[in-house]
């Protein structure tokens, strides 16, 4: 039962960040019809947006220590903070240590001009081509935008924690009943997981309950009718596509902490956001959310060492094998509607 | 009707004739250095260096790539010379290798096999590479190490951990300087033993690819020996980025310490999820939990951040090391560069010294010539009593005598183990050294189970 309970645990954290992920793969593809590839480095940048603001915000001059000498044997040159000589040491260490919540605000601006640069300068050039042709393009763009990442931060993993309050762990089982140590939940993933609750809430609300919202709805129904009322959709989904990059970008910089940024991670997280977007229904926002923790729960329980001796290697393939299945039996995904790429 | 002209003579005479013609290269060939694969005849000799310059492990592949130009520069006599003056052997004067400059051409593994061993063809094919060396993964170095084999040049191994490379899957033309997952669990399992006790419980999540299994049936085997039990082994995907699901069962396994058979990213992202799980912070079975990572490397160390700190492993080498070879590399790498050199870079480094003092002391580039030198005058280590103890010794280097054995074309040298710093005064200074592991202790012999299987066969001069 605890190794249940652990698993589901586990799941909702993975399961997170893949219907973050999904949620934006899904407004842009339900409001511009793109199926846009480069969403999982959008993920990346968000990451690195807190690696960006932590290297701000310890942005140092050095000092020379003539007691001490460096390893090649000359006086050692000391960094100290400006952030810690501005606002003292010890407020200055704590807004170093908040970096990564600070670093939401940071990246929303950013993300959303990232968003609207490349839907102007780039994707717009490619709404009437082929799903195929729109693949290519935001695939390449992809690989362009780790690279620059990499050209600027190097390859190796950049290590982004926590604010020093949400390291450590909460014994979940103690509360349940359990023996301690049974159940064992890290505070941060407690942090990310509420926090994408927040979002996926967020962003729910402000489709059903906003005009702005309401339009956007109505123009993924029926884009034609919508323009032809004399409202300009296509301004409205420009500014989803910033939305949905920015939804990107703050699943980015919430996971820096859970494992350490580096410029593939987009990759990593966007063949799976993927498969749960056509597990979810393609263009369905809650099925994107709905496939998103359960894929990230299933994926948990294959991990498990009773489930991996009854079928080994099963964790590696649980998500592509769901897929199969749900593509099988119900083609329009758990939540698709009637007509999306189905010409 | 046709009519042939043939004679019995006439035909004879033809087929004698026509046979010392073909003959004659076979003995031209025998007798001569010049038959081998890229035999450098003009003025300089080229070097391949097959370094991972894209992919994870780019940034290994880069200083990797610094010590290589380090010690291109210190062969052709400039820059301070570098552990060119403190080499035990003086055969390199900084001439180039007999007198030739040496030049280099690079290519990109991407840590990727084929990708590997497609630079490789393109650096012996194309450019002319004499010899082929670096690398960041063990994949990558046999699939290399067998190309070079099969195209007659040396391979001079870079960063690669794995048993099979010097075991089953030994050439006679590859050479590894880099220690091996064995001789991590020999040095390892005392320390262990030392510092957390004979009685604990061991939890292994290993990367599921050669090095992992090695390196897992290395520690897994020593630390048994000092009476460790192993809990569980659980293979873990090398795609894998986050191990929660791996390490959410391990504090109620029974076991009280965590084995990271992993490297790279696999060891960055599962040494941050187990901390953040709160695993080092825990009990159990009356004792401190603790985490172990056998193969440590400064560059993963710096993506771990402060989730390595106390946390013991191993390495090949150190910069903090204080013998004169360590001492003249790091200056020559440190001022060039600004920082200290990885143990990626110290290998690679050393591995490009020996190959052309190896070619300097045979007085050819031949790789059959390479081999022999490089397998030495059956000289052996002391304090070590064995029929395999026999190679070339040197010394100066940085790792103190060292022995490329003979029978499996393996150096055997002190074992570092390793402690991730609980205070670091800078970004570098990360691992710090808690034993230096005599030799005589990693020691194996070439028929061990864990290495047998392979033959190193005939060395291949190619051409």
């Amino acid at each position: 039962m605890d190794a249940i309970i652990l698993q589901i645990l586990n799941g909702l954290d993975k399961g997170s960040a893949y219907a973050l992920i999904a949620l934006g793969l899904t407004l842009i593809f339900g409001t511009l019809g793109v199926v846009n590839f480069a969403h999982g480095a959008l993920f990346m940048i968000g990451a690195f947006c807190a690696v960006t603001l932590n290297k701000i915000l310890t942005i140092s001059y050095i000092t020379i220590d003539e007691t001490r000498t460096d390893f090649l044997g000359n006086p050692l040159k000391v960094e100290n903070t400006y952030i810690e000589r501005w606002f003292g040491p010890e407020i200055g260490s704590a807004i170093i240590d908040w970096s990564v919540p600070l670093a939401i605000l940071f990246s929303i601006p950013i993300m959303v001009a990232i968003g609207f640069i490349m839907e102007r300068g780039l994707i717009k050039h490619f709404y009437r081509r082929d799903h195929a042709d729109q693949i290519l393009v935001t695939f390449g763009l992809a690989i362009v935008l780790q690279e620059i990442i990499k050209y600027f931060y190097g390859a190796n993993p950049i290590p982004t924690p926590a604010p020093e309050v949400f390291r450590g762990s909460f014994d979940f089982g103690m509360l349940l009943g359990f023996d301690p140590n049974v159940i064992i939940y890290p505070y941060w993933r407690l942090v990310y997981f509420s926090f994408s609750a927040l979002i996926i809430g967020a962003v729910f609300a402000f489709l059903q309950f906003t005009t702005f919202g309401m339009v956007v709805r109505a123009g993924m129904a029926d884009r034609e009718t919508v323009g032809l009322l004399g409202i300009n959709i296509d301004r409205r989904f420009t500014i989803m596509f910033g939305i949905a990059a920015a939804v990107a970008g703050m699943a980015g910089v919430m996971y820096a902490p859970i494992n350490s940024p580096n410029y593939h991670m987009g990759m990593d997280f966007l063949v799976l956001s993927f498969v749960v977007v056509v597990v979810g229904g393609m263009g369905s926002l809650p099925g994107a959310v709905l496939a998103g923790f359960l894929l990230g729960i299933l994926e948990s329980f294959a991990s498990m060492n009773e489930v991996k001796t009854l079928l080994p290697g099963i964790d590696q393939i649980i998500i592509y094998l769901v897929a199969i299945i749900i593509l099988l039996t119900r083609p329009r995904g758990l939540m698709g509607r009637k007509g999306v790429m189905e010409e | 009707m046709s009519k042939s002209n043939f004679t019995r003579r006439g035909v004879l005479r033809t087929g004698a004739a026509s046979g010392a013609g073909l003959a004659l290269p076979t003995i031209f060939t025998a007798s001569s250095a010049s038959a081998f694969t890229n035999n450098p005849t003009g003025s300089s000799v080229t070097l391949g260096f097959n370094v991972p310059q894209t992919g994870p492990y780019a940034d290994e592949g880069l200083d990797e790539l610094r010590a290589y130009e380090l010690a291109v520069e210190h062969l052709n006599g400039k820059g301070d010379g570098g552990c060119l003056n403190t080499f035990s052997s003086k055969a390199l004067d900084g001439t180039g290798i007999l007198g030739k400059e040496v030049k280099f051409v690079t290519g990109d593994t991407q840590t990727k096999s084929d990708a590997a061993r497609a630079s490789a063809k393109s650096m012996i094919e194309k450019d002319g590479a004499i010899m082929i060396t670096g690398g960041s993964s063990s994949g990558v170095a046999v699939a290399v190490q067998g190309l070079c084999q099969e195209a007659g040049v040396i391979f001079m191994a870079g960063l690669t951990h794995s048993n099979d490379t010097t075991g089953k899957d030994k050439k006679a033309n590859g050479f590894r300087h880099f220690f091996d997952a064995y001789m991590s669990g020999a040095a390892l399992a005392p320390v262990l033993e030392k510092v957390l006790g004979a009685d604990r419980k061991a939890y292994h999540l290993t990367a599921d690819y050669t090095w992992g299994w090695t390196q897992q049936e290395s520690i897994q085997a020593a630390t048994e020996a000092v009476g460790w039990e192993t809990v569980n082994n659980v293979l873990t995907p090398l795609a894998q980025t986050d191990f929660s699901s791996y390490i959410a069962p391990v504090l109620n396994s029974g076991a009280d310490v965590l084995v990271l058979n992993h490297y790279g990213g696999n060891m960055v992202n599962s040494l941050t999820n187990a901390v953040q799980f709160g695993l080092r912070d825990k009990m159990a079975n009356g004792k401190q939990f603790e985490i172990v990572v056998p193969l440590y490397s400064e560059l993963m160390a710096k993506g771990a951040g402060a989730n390595i700190q106390g946390i013991l492993g191993s390495t090949n080498w150190s910069w903090t090391l204080q013998d004169e070879g360590t001492k003249a590399f790091v200056k020559s790498f440190g001022t060039k560069y600004g920082f200290p050199p990885s143990n990626a870079a110290q290998t690679c480094y050393a591995q490009a010294l020996l190959y052309a003092d190896a070619v300097q002391r045979a007085g050819s580039f031949n790789p059959c010539a390479v081999v022999e030198a490089l397998e030495g005058d059956s000289s052996s280590l002391p304090g070590i009593d064995s029929p395999s103890n026999s190679g070339f010794v040197f010394d100066g280097l940085g790792n103190g005598p060292t022995l490329y054995r003979s029978a499996d074309h393996q150096c055997f040298k002190d074992v570092l183990v390793m402690r991730g710093k609980e205070n670091p005064t800078n970004e570098y200074d990360l691992l710090e050294v808690v034993e230096i592991t005599p030799t005589a202790q990693v020691w194996y012999e070439p028929d061990h189970p864990m290495f047998a299987g392979g033959q190193l066969g005939e060395c291949n001069p190619g051409a």
